[in-house]
């Protein structure tokens, strides 16, 4: 028996100094799935200095219950850091082969193809089919890339983020290129699931990709491929995300946004885009530019934000505890707000809250719109531009 | 008494300052009370009662700014600012520049009628009430400040900011019977020797609404029932905006939540010092909300509770027999669910997060070196500690400060509760006059 210690030995308490925890809660009471979840980060921080059975630790699966918001380590009066510390149990588990089936086979995919939604590389651009989006594939090189993401570029629904903020590039004669099918995932969720060797190979990979290109400038789709670049692959370049260039943009008047979008919208912060990232104004600087928006204030916005859940691997995580999802309590407080659609600007806060609106029975009177979908909405003609077939 | 020629300068005329400044008037020395406010008294005028005995806290300051005031080896001026400092071979060469007060505070009766008659009546958020309450742009803070006269603040006062105060000019100057009023009063400095220097600029409140080192996510600024501390004091004064009534926008709370150690003991707040009189000043609140809010559901949020002055643990016990109930758990966030806020935090000892309804939530927000400090050591040549508190030149003995006879009064060096700044106001006289005396004793002998 020996007290909790990381995967090359190292004592946890001593490496993330943890006897100088006050066991103050503030870590426990800001967690967002506290409420449901047996996880408690506080005295997980407790254990790890008192108990002799470091075992006993790597044992527990509540840790998967962690959604790496961030918000512990964040507020952390001593300047701890105990979403690193779940982490590195989460580590200890992988090396130990307890891991949950599905969040093992997102890293299986991950490994062999390059994403963790199981889906083949060849298949990694055809969201943007019918779409001139450059690609380092078809010779269209550019000094600024924009990283699609797997989400984006997988997923059913968040394609459509994809396709519109193509679009938004398009009308604005945004120069960029895109790795096309050699993008490989930027390891965001593999790291914050505890896979460490795997991130360190995608880290390799990307990095030697943008530097072979000479990359200058990074934009991402993803708040969690901005945060994988900007903190935990500590690109020296600037990384930003899609949310800030559009707004930027429109700052230069590079993109007419005129026809009327009518409609009433909260914007639902997500943790690695404002409280992770500092990104608040950009996204309302977006909304401001569309004609027709009318931005109400979630109670819990911008810093305040509510985690929708769907970080830290979560989205290949079985749900956790009974009661009320975070998603849910943040579409039944915009359908208080009585607005017509939630905006958010990340795959992961997209897919959650738009389960979120099915499950409360929401579905017919709000909408989830992704902050480029809702710009792109505003462009000259849809119809007449390259996203016509997404409007068929 | 008699004057004995020496001559001090006195720093800030909060209690500590005052303490200082009577002491050594008291021993023939001839003070300058120099205030940067527009009255005496500092943050302890806002304070409704004191621990542990719970005295009311303008029983036991009004004697001394009264005192203060009539001292006839005491020259106050307030609305001034120390704004430079040489070294000479008595002592300091002090410059000191009096802004204008508008009012002449000789012929001011307080009687009130140009706040009365001011256009902005009712408009102006009480600096003194900590924004709490509507006033005017000529405003007295309280009824027994000191000077007891008016004053106008120039960054609200239409004349003074736009030139012009409607087409029939200031009502103010026309509703004074007495001709007080002097809008047309210049800023003029003084220049004088000083043999010591007693520093009592004590401390701010930490804002939980800061932009840097705020903390966002409890609310402050954004939910009119989250107050701080001071607040709670100006609501339970008499002298506040709800003439002690304990009410929150427009209700009687009957859900109390104080939350402890904010703003202290947080280094994402840039204070990792305790604040030291929070956890005796929220005892307080408790004990008082539970006294004068029947049947009022109380509960104290807490990490520690440092109750280590004399009869302090014993005032804990009276507030905790009083009904008010302390829960283990640092506070993390506080948000609105229809008509209640919540406080969501970790019962430490349950090991259970919660919600806590409420529909009062203070913040026991800590105490940060006043705005100024930083000037106020580079004009005097004071040394700062990480903290930003101003630090004696030997940590073993706490009122010597600087070169010259520069000594330290109250929480200008650290968090101090009343009783504390006392004993240091006190602390720094005697210094200052032993090195007077000093100084005095070698010019004689050179």
């Amino acid at each position: 028996m020996a007290r909790l210690a990381d995967i090359d030995g190292n004592p946890v308490a001593e490496r993330y100094e943890l006897t100088a925890c006050l066991q103050c809660g503030r870590c426990t009471g800001g967690c967002p799935v506290g409420l449901r979840s047996p996880l408690n980060s506080r005295r997980l921080l407790y254990e790890a200095v008192v108990r002799e059975d470091g075992d006993a630790l790597v044992a527990r699966d509540e840790v998967w219950d962690c959604t790496a918001c961030r918000t512990c380590s964040d507020r952390c009066p001593r300047e701890l850091d105990p979403a690193a510390v779940i982490r590195e149990i989460r580590t200890l588990k992988i090396e130990g082969g307890r891991i949950p089936t599905t969040a093992m086979d997102a890293l299986e995919s991950t490994l062999k193809h390059g994403n963790p939604w199981g889906r083949s590389r060849r298949r990694r651009t055809q969201w943007a089919e019918g779409l001139p989006v450059p690609s380092v594939e078809d010779g269209q090189e550019s000094d600024r890339l924009w990283f699609v993401g797997c989400t984006p570029a997988y997923d059913p629904r968040c394609q459509a983020m994809a396709r519109a903020l193509a679009r938004l590039f398009h009308a604005a004669g945004y120069a960029y290129t895109t790795l096309g099918t050699e993008e490989v995932c930027c390891g965001s969720e593999v790291l914050r699931l505890g896979e460490l060797g795997l991130f360190e190979e995608l880290l390799e990979t990307n990095r030697e990709a943008l530097q072979g290109l000479e990359i200058r400038e990074v934009v991402t789709t993803s708040p969690h491929c901005l945060t994988a670049f900007r903190t935990d692959y500590g690109l020296e370049i600037p990384v930003r995300h899609a949310s800030q260039a559009v707004a930027d943009l429109l700052d230069a008047g590079r993109l007419p946004l005129v026809r009327q979008a009518p409609l009433r919208v909260a914007f639902h912060d997500p943790c690695y885009l404002g409280r992770q990232s500092g990104v608040y104004d950009a996204p309302r600087r977006v909304l401001a530019a569309v004609p027709g928006v009318e931005l109400v204030e979630f109670d819990r916005c911008r810093e305040r934000s509510l985690c929708c859940e769907g970080g830290g691997g979560r989205m290949w995580l079985e749900g956790l505890g009974e009661g009320e999802r975070n998603a849910q309590r943040r579409v039944r407080d915009a359908a208080d707000l009585g607005v017509d659609a939630v905006v958010t600007a990340c795959p992961f806060c997209l897919l959650t809250l738009e389960d979120a609106r099915k499950t409360t029975g929401l579905e017919d009177t709000l909408e989830i719109v992704d902050l480029a979908e809702l710009a792109a909405r505003a462009l000259d003609d849809p119809a007449d531009g390259p996203g016509e077939e997404e409007r068929s | 008494m008699e004057d004995n020629a020496y001559t001090a300068l006195v720093v800030g005329a909060g209690i500590a300052g005052i303490q200082s400044a009577l002491d050594l008037a008291d021993a023939g020395v001839r003070v300058v009370l120099v205030e940067r406010g527009d009255c005496v008294g500092g943050n302890m005028a806002r304070l409704d009662k004191t621990f542990p005995t719970l005295d009311c806290s303008s029983c036991t300051l009004t004697p001394r700014t009264s005192e203060v005031a009539r001292h006839p080896h005491v020259r106050l001026l307030t609305r001034t600012d120390l704004v430079a400092a040489d070294p000479v071979p008595e002592g300091h060469r002090v410059r000191l520049r009096v802004r204008p007060r508008y009012v002449d505070p000789d012929a001011c009766v307080s009687c009130g009628r140009c706040a009365e008659a001011c256009r902005l009546a009712g408009r102006v958020p009480r600096t003194f009430d900590l924004g709490l309450g509507r006033g005017s742009a000529v405003d007295l803070p309280f009824p027994q400040a000191v000077p007891s006269a008016y004053a106008v603040d120039p960054d609200r006062c239409l004349h003074l900011t736009r030139g012009r105060c409607g087409r029939d000019g200031p009502r103010c100057v026309a509703a004074c019977e007495v001709g007080a009023i002097r809008l047309d009063e210049r800023p003029r400095e003084e220049t004088l020797t000083v043999g010591a220097v007693v520093v009592a600029t004590g401390y701010d409140p930490y804002r939980p609404d800061h932009p840097d080192t705020g903390r966002p996510e409890l609310g402050y600024g954004q939910y009119p029932e989250v107050i701080t501390n001071l607040q709670f004091e100006r609501l339970a004064s008499a002298s506040g905006p709800t003439g002690g009534q304990l009410r929150i926008a427009g209700r009687v709370p009957h859900r109390v939540a104080i939350l402890q150690c904010v703003g202290s003991r947080d280094r994402t707040t840039g204070a990792s010092y305790c604040s030291r009189v929070c956890c005796m000043a929220s005892a307080k609140h408790a004990l008082l909300a539970r006294e004068r809010l029947p049947g009022a559901r109380v509960t104290v949020l807490y990490m520690d509770l440092r109750c280590f002055g004399r009869g302090y643990e014993e005032f804990l016990e009276r507030a905790q027999r009083a009904g008010a109930v302390f829960r283990r758990g640092n506070p993390s966030e506080v948000y609105r669910r229809g008509d209640d806020l919540v406080v969501r935090f970790e019962d430490t000892l349950l090991g259970e997060a919660s919600e806590l309804p409420a529909d009062l939530v203070v913040l026991a927000a800590g105490l940060r070196p006043a705005a100024g400090t930083a000037a106020v050591a580079r004009l005097l040549g004071i040394g700062r500690g990480p903290d930003g508190f101003l630090a004696p030149a030997d940590p073993r003995d706490p009122a010597p400060a600087g070169p010259g006879g520069v000594f330290l009064a109250g929480a200008c060096a650290g968090p101090v509760d009343v009783p504390d700044a006392v004993a240091s106001g006190s602390a720094a006289a005697a210094a200052a006059l032993g090195h007077l005396v000093a100084s005095a004793g070698r010019e004689a002998a050179g």
